[in-house]
């Protein structure tokens, strides 16, 4: 059993102006085997969140910690988080022009691992995750999500959690763009990692849609850069009732202490 | 299309960049009305004969780039033949070629300068090259008279005069009609080497070669490539710099007849004290004709505790569509990965067009630093970066490598890059 704990994160970024503070004192612990939900409005900082987990450089930590299992991933560099067991499901994956996503899947596979997989296994696990995800096999031979839809490039990002099997997993708006089919096929995809699993996900979205497809034990409001409420899978009922309306009422007078 | 766009272009290191990840500067597909200043091929003569060409000072269009003083006065007429390259032709490539050529529509002859076929390719255009052509004393003609197939590449080896030593090569490449052949033109060791190189592909025949600059430490080579296009005919040239001090190639294209389909790709990587320079022009001055120029470079610092100079590369690509070019289909791309602060990578396109009745015309550069997001994606699948970076810089470089159609070709260049990677340990 593990636990992944953030505690009164802070987090800017550069911008022109200076630099801003996005995440204002994040608190969150997910364990295995839970799968939680954060939810809130367009630049809340749910993105932010994801990002500064996996250890993007574009982000400040300027304050907080987060603990796997009691170690400082904050410590630790990218590859290092993600050999660690923390996985990042992006919102926008990154073309890769020219490195074959069956190289690529390979490569990382063989480092969080820390061992090759053995070829005939491979072949064979790859295949068959791709087939789970209804993934075309001559994907594998394409440049990394070069070309790739919308939905494809989502699918691989869960294709490649299914693989490199972390502890927990961070799903950063995986449902954004996608249409019920494609929605159907990567939730399942998410559900049947997690059942053959322990792991820990931090669902990120702004829509309550992949809830009906993913299901959450813990529900979070995130509005200006921190947790504002947290509650059973009944939060989110509410806020597919009503909306952020009554969160952002409260956010607006904190909203005028920022820094432009 | 603005001036500015078709106006010089250079990065370097040294903190132009700023973005994190994507390429600086992206002039994507745009044609170009007349340039206000006098375009590079209205000044451009061509001539045989060395004293048609004014000494170079530097400040010149053609030379701007060019660090004279490390050219030992090839440019200047200080620099006398004392030596003279050795040119080697074997059928296939690497371990497994032979020398013998009987029967294989190869035929390869050392002739004098008069031999009327010298010349079929192009003119010299710039002094250098002038010089090359008035100082050879023996050129070496390479004839391919049937379709050979496409497994059964033909090694041209030319191996320079050695250290301290200067040369004036000539060799010339020529396909007959309907001929087909894969030529790989490899160059190596050391001295100072001034040459023109002709590529004489005549009516329907098909030329696919790779053209590699992997001389010594000490070397510097300046040439100039003629690509003769006849009619129906196909070339497809990849040009290859790693090594040497200095290495200067002006490749120009001269289409012959309606037909002509050429695709230039290259590939440089240049270290801390190298300077390599590729300066293209594409003559689209025949109606119906094709071509796609794709470079793409790495340069690495990695400055020797002796202070020598940060690694430079030049990528200039002159396309001009002339009035009679109708139906002309043509794109240009160069991309720099800048691997370290201390490299400088000046690229430069031109499209001149004095037809609108074209298919197609564009072109784009960029130069960047290593794509951080790119590095980012990688390292948060566990990749160790120096691994992530290998990767990268090996997609760059694919889809200029796996058009290489000699296998084992591929594979030294593949290792080449491995190991110019690990001498910065990236």
């Amino acid at each position: 059993m593990s636990t992944l704990e953030i505690r009164d994160l802070h987090v800017e970024v550069e911008t022109e102006s200076g630099p801003k503070e996005i995440l204002r004192g994040v608190d969150l612990t997910v364990n295995s085997n839970e799968t939680h939900a954060i939810m809130g409005p367009n630049g809340s900082g749910k993105s932010t969140l994801a990002y500064s987990i996996a250890g993007h450089p574009k982000y400040t930590v300027t304050q907080g910690q987060v603990l796997l299992d009691g170690e400082d991933v904050l410590e630790m560099a990218v590859d290092e988080r993600a050999r660690a067991g923390l996985f990042l499901a992006m919102q926008y994956p990154v073309e890769v022009p020219g490195v074959s996503m069956s190289n690529f899947l390979r490569s990382a596979a063989t480092a969080t691992r820390g061992e090759a997989p053995k070829v005939r296994h491979w072949v064979k696990e790859v295949k068959g995750a791709m087939s789970d995800l209804e993934i075309d096999p001559a994907f594998a031979e394409r440049s990394v999500n070069e070309g790739f839809s919308g939905g494809e490039k989502k699918r691989h990002e869960v294709l490649q959690m299914a693989l490199l099997k972390p502890k927990f997993a961070v799903l950063d708006e995986t449902d954004s763009g996608l249409d019920v089919d494609a929605l159907r096929v990567v939730s399942k995809g998410v559900n049947e990692y997690k059942a053959q699993s322990d792991v820990g996900i931090l669902l990120i979205t702004h829509y309550t849609r992949i809830l009906r497809y993913i299901s959450a034990d813990r529900v979070h409001v995130f509005v200006n850069g921190r947790v504002a409420e947290s509650g059973g899978p009944e939060l989110a009922d509410e806020l597919e009732e009503n909306g952020y309306v009554r969160f952002l009422g409260a956010a607006e007078s904190s909203k005028e202490e920022q820094p432009a | 299309m603005t001036a500015e766009e078709t106006g010089p272009v250079a990065s370097s290191g040294g903190g132009v960049i700023d973005a994190p990840g994507s390429p600086v500067l992206d002039v994507d597909p745009g044609i170009a009305s007349a340039s206000p200043k006098t375009a590079p091929w209205e000044e451009r003569h061509t001539s045989y004969d060395v004293e048609a060409f004014e000494v170079p000072r530097g400040r010149e269009e053609q030379w701007r780039f060019t660090p004279l003083r490390r050219l030992r006065g090839l440019h200047d007429g200080s620099a006398t033949a004392t030596g003279r390259v050795d040119v080697t032709v074997r059928a296939g490539f690497g371990d497994s070629a032979e020398d013998d050529l009987t029967g294989s529509g190869v035929r390869v002859e050392t002739v004098g300068r008069d031999d009327a076929r010298l010349g079929d390719g192009g003119i010299p255009a710039d002094r250098v090259a002038a010089q090359a052509w008035s100082s050879f004393t023996e050129a070496h003609v390479v004839t391919i008279n049937e379709a050979r197939s496409d497994d059964a590449p033909l090694t041209v080896t030319v191996t320079g005069p050695g250290e301290g030593r200067v040369a004036f090569a000539h060799v010339q490449l020529r396909l007959e009609r309907h001929a087909e052949a894969v030529v790989v033109l490899d160059h190596r060791g050391s001295g100072t080497v001034a040459a023109n190189t002709e590529l004489v592909v005549s009516d329907g025949a098909k030329l696919l070669v790779v053209e590699v600059h992997d001389w010594a430490d000490d070397a510097v080579y300046v040439g100039a490539q003629h690509l003769s296009v006849g009619r129906d005919a196909t070339i497809r040239h990849t040009s290859v710099t790693l090594g040497g001090d200095l290495v200067r190639l002006s490749p120009v294209i001269n289409y012959r007849e309606p037909g002509g389909d050429v695709e230039l790709d290259g590939l440089y990587f240049a270290d801390g004290g190298q300077h390599f320079e590729q300066r293209l022009l594409v003559d689209h001055s025949i109606p119906h004709c094709r071509s796609r120029v794709t470079y793409k470079g790495a340069l690495q610092g990695a400055v020797d505790s002796a202070g020598g100079t940060a690694a430079h590369t030049v990528w200039i690509g002159d396309v001009l569509i002339r009035k009679a070019a109708e139906g002309t289909d043509t794109y240009e791309l160069n991309r720099n990965l800048l691997l370290t602060d201390n490299a400088r990578a000046d690229s430069v396109p031109n499209l001149e067009i004095e037809t609108g009745e074209i298919v197609g015309a564009g072109h784009a550069s960029a130069t960047g630093r290593f794509d951080d997001e790119q590095l980012f994606y990688l390292m948060a699948r566990g990749i160790p970066e120096a691994q992530a970076r290998r990767l990268v810089v090996r997609g760059f470089f694919g889809e200029v490598i796996q058009k290489i159609r000699v296998p084992a070709l591929r594979d030294r260049l593949e290792a080449a890059i491995e190991a110019e990677l690990e001498a910065v340990g990236a």
